[in-house]
């Protein structure tokens, strides 16, 4: 069972933005915004509060590649494989980060829960490729070290 | 303010322009998404902590005593994004342009350029000579900027600085001085045509809209951006969302809508916050709600977040999300236009191309189609990256050739390059190669040469890229956002991405081309939607203009460009290896032989190609071959 502050964030989005099949996606998402991810339970909650049907909500909700049913770490970070960073090799910063971290294309979060690692197609500062975005802010011109230095500027800020 | 009525608007007007010119002189940081990751709200606070209450200055708006006053604003992109934080300093008719400033560059500049009006040299734009003014940079001087015409100028929250730019002149133009079908005959006329992609022309979409008998329309703009190495929407949308607005509300008017949808992309957060700030700004001013401006025209808009899926950017797919239903696409005809949002007559158009409806009102058809070519009239929006020297955000007349964007405006090949291709149109599109340079680009000249305009992405490619691995790329982007619901796009994209790999990998055999080639045109044929049809589009451009290079791959299992790894041979320098047996120990595949103290070697036939033996190598003796 997840705490009762859940269930009164999930009433508040409702309330927000009306209890409406229509409001599925931006009540998920201000959920997302704010657990940082997306309890199955709540989810199964919210469908019944705006009425969908429990495998509509979750089909939606699997179907868009931003949902996620897994908590994510306390720092979101998204690197860029779009055209602009790929032609810049921003596949050897994703490599560098993956071993930093001891991450893989099948484990995104790190098991102390600090960090969760995620391709993206396009961060739209392709100027300045390769990119990647740490809880929202986007960081120009990566290299595999800067990349590693930022990770471990991240982590000394915790301990 | 309100602004209920026309008169009321006339008042905004004059109000802001004595804001705007009692500003002696205005700072601009520039805040796209570029410079904002380069640093420039920090740029942007110490300008504003340092002359806050400094002797002789007063800021931004306060009453003329005396004291110059200082505007220090935000702009959208201003587009030479590569040398951020971009700064302009506009001192009355003179405008400063500084790249690349940092926080303690701003004492320097207050003192001497705001104060004293000198130029400081080491931040100005270097190319083959220094220029001062940003009109005087070929990057800009060459531009010809329609939609982007407020980006590095006003400050894109500021409604009122949108009223001083001549913002709402459009809109009460055609609420008060024509009807809704002169404004659809108007855009019909001026040949505009919808910058998403497809090239429809927007003056006929608008008029079947008008034209359904169902009295519910919606007017809906895709901000779905999704095009990886593409930014110009998202530019426009955090750079001059009140344009774009305009442009809706004048969509709006004309074919009968009172509610409007923008679908933005989730990983434009500054489109989402920029867009917000302008509806709220327009609401609380009444320029948005019952009776605009006192007329009889209602207008409501919201905004959705797309959550991840590139699909949502065709037309279907993207009504379907605003819906809160999986963005798949479904079986057309019945068209958007008579069967959209809600299952109610929607117009479907791209920011850019609402964000040039507002100047085509003001200025006629006439003049926007003296600009661009014949049959693809205006401007284009093009983001320029990849291996050229200035990358950054362009708009260029229709036509202008491929030559005159990479050499005249970004400045040629980044240092050491050789050109090789530009692939334009990304995922949907192809690459047009040295042949091509001189081909004016507009919707129909870049068919002819298996790509398309697209949404304007231009990634330019050297030497360094490998034209195999590039359609590899692709096609796994493509493969992922396949939604699976057709078979041809479902299967398709998944086999030709397996029989790409295979050839990366060097694992190809020469039939795998035909393959490839008869499994491109039946996805291309048969697919349900647009990503389907277009999502083989990278894969026929490069087999047709760089068959050699997928050739080389299969044959002489080499890659030119030195990107596919699996292709590396690695090699032990005889006369570096002390035979200490590192690399042998450590090789996952046993590929490695040699007596100890004697120099060892690599069995080619059994080596992976990981890299493991160099990493370990402490002699520097493990080399690799091509």
């Amino acid at each position: 069972m997840l705490e009762r502050s859940c269930y009164d964030l999930a009433d508040r989005c409702i309330e927000k933005h009306g209890k409406k099949p229509a409001s599925l996606i931006p009540v998920m998402e201000d959920i997302q915004d704010e657990l940082r991810y997306l309890p199955g339970e709540l989810l199964s909650y919210v469908a019944k509060q705006i009425g969908v049907t429990e495998a509509d909500a979750y089909g939606v909700a699997t179907f868009y590649e931003n949902f996620s049913f897994e908590p994510k770490g306390k720092y979101e970070i998204k690197c860029c494989d779009g055209t602009a960073c790929h032609v810049k090799k921003g596949i050897a910063v994703i490599e560098a980060l993956q071993k930093e971290l001891g991450l893989s294309k099948d484990k995104h979060t790190t098991d102390d829960m600090q960090f969760t690692l995620e391709t993206v197609s396009c961060l739209g500062a392709c100027g300045l490729a390769p990119t990647m975005m740490v809880n929202g802010k986007v960081h120009p011109r990566m290299t595999p070290d800067t990349a590693v230095a930022l990770v471990r500027e991240l982590r000394g800020d915790n301990t | 303010m309100k602004i209920a009525a026309r008169e009321d608007l006339k008042n905004a007007r004059l109000e802001a322009a004595a804001k705007m010119e009692k500003q002696d002189i205005r700072v601009l940081v520039c805040a796209g998404t570029g410079c904002v990751a380069s640093g420039s709200e920090a740029v942007y606070e110490e300008f504003r902590n340092q002359l806050e209450g400094r002797e002789g200055i007063s800021l931004d708006f306060a009453p003329h005593d005396g004291t110059k006053i200082v505007g220090v604003r935000h702009t959208g992109c201003q587009g030479i994004c590569e040398i951020g934080p971009l700064v302009r300093i506009r001192l009355g008719d003179k405008v400063v342009q500084y790249v690349k400033v940092q926080p303690t560059d701003v004492s320097a500049i207050i003192q001497r350029t705001i104060l004293h009006g000198e130029v400081i040299e080491h931040l100005l734009y270097h190319g083959q000579a220094q220029y001062v003014s940003p009109s005087d940079i070929p990057f800009i001087a060459k531009q010809t900027r329609i939609v982007l015409s407020n980006c590095g100028k006003y400050e894109p929250d500021s409604l009122s600085e949108y009223i001083y730019s001549g913002g709402f002149r459009a809109l009460e133009k055609a609420l008060f001085e024509m009807t809704p079908e002169q404004v659809i005959q108007e855009v019909s006329d001026s040949g505009l045509r919808g910058r998403g992609g497809a090239g429809f022309p927007t003056g006929r979409k608008w008029s079947s809209v008008a034209h359904q008998p169902d009295p519910v329309h919606y007017v809906v703009c895709n901000g779905d951006e999704g095009d990886p190495g593409a930014f110009m929407d998202g530019s426009v949308m955090e750079g001059d969302p009140y344009k774009m607005i305009e442009g809706m509300m004048i969509a709006a008017y004309a074919v009968g809508a009172q509610n409007g949808y923008i679908y933005v992309r989730a990983e434009y957060p500054l489109s989402v916050k920029r867009l917000r700030e302008a509806i709220r700004n327009l609401e609380e001013a009444g320029l948005l709600g019952n009776n605009i401006l006192g007329s009889s025209f209602t207008f409501h808009m919201h905004i959705n977040r797309g959550a991840g899926a590139f699909v949502c950017g065709e037309g279907s797919a993207l009504t379907a999300s605003i819906e809160g239903k999986r963005g798949m696409p479904r079986v057309k005809p019945p068209r958007t236009v008579e069967h959209g949002l809600w299952s109610k007559p929607t117009v479907l158009n791209n920011v850019e191309t609402y964000a040039n409806v507002p100047r085509i009102i003001m200025e006629g058809a006439q003049w926007f189609r003296s600009i661009g070519s014949e049959g693809s009239p205006g401007t284009k929006t093009f983001s320029l990256t990849g291996a050229i020297q200035n990358t950054g955000l362009i708009e260029v007349p229709m036509g202008t050739t491929l030559r005159q964007i990479i050499y005249d405006i970004g400045g040629g090949i980044k240092s050491g390059g050789t050109f090789k291709a530009v692939q334009i149109g990304g995922p949907s599109g192809g690459c047009l190669t040295e042949k091509e340079l001189d081909v004016g680009l507009d919707f129909e000249s870049v068919k002819k040469y298996d790509a398309i305009i697209g949404s304007g992405g231009m990634v330019v490619m050297d030497q360094g890229s490998c034209m195999v691995e590039v359609a590899r790329f692709f096609m796994g982007f493509t493969q992922r956002e396949s939604c699976g619901k057709c078979t041809p796009c479902r299967e398709g994209t998944k086999r030709m991405l397996e029989i790409l790999q295979k050839i990366v990998d060097g694992k190809g055999e020469l039939s795998d081309l035909d393959d490839l080639e008869n499994l491109a045109q039946m996805v291309r044929s048969m697919s349900l939607c647009g990503l389907g049809k277009s999502a083989p589009l990278p894969v026929i451009s490069t087999l047709h203009k760089f068959r050699d290079e997928y050739e080389e791959h299969i044959v002489d299992k080499r890659c030119r460009a030195h990107v596919c790894g699996k292709l590396r041979r690695f090699i032990i320098d005889e006369d570096k290896c002390v035979g200490c047996g590192k690399c042998a120990r450590n090789c996952p595949a046993g590929a490695i032989i040699g007596a100890r103290k004697m120099p060892h070697k690599i069995i080619t036939d059994q080596c992976i190609r990981c890299g493991t033996c160099q990493e370990n190598c402490a002699f520097d003796a493990i080399y690799i071959e091509y």
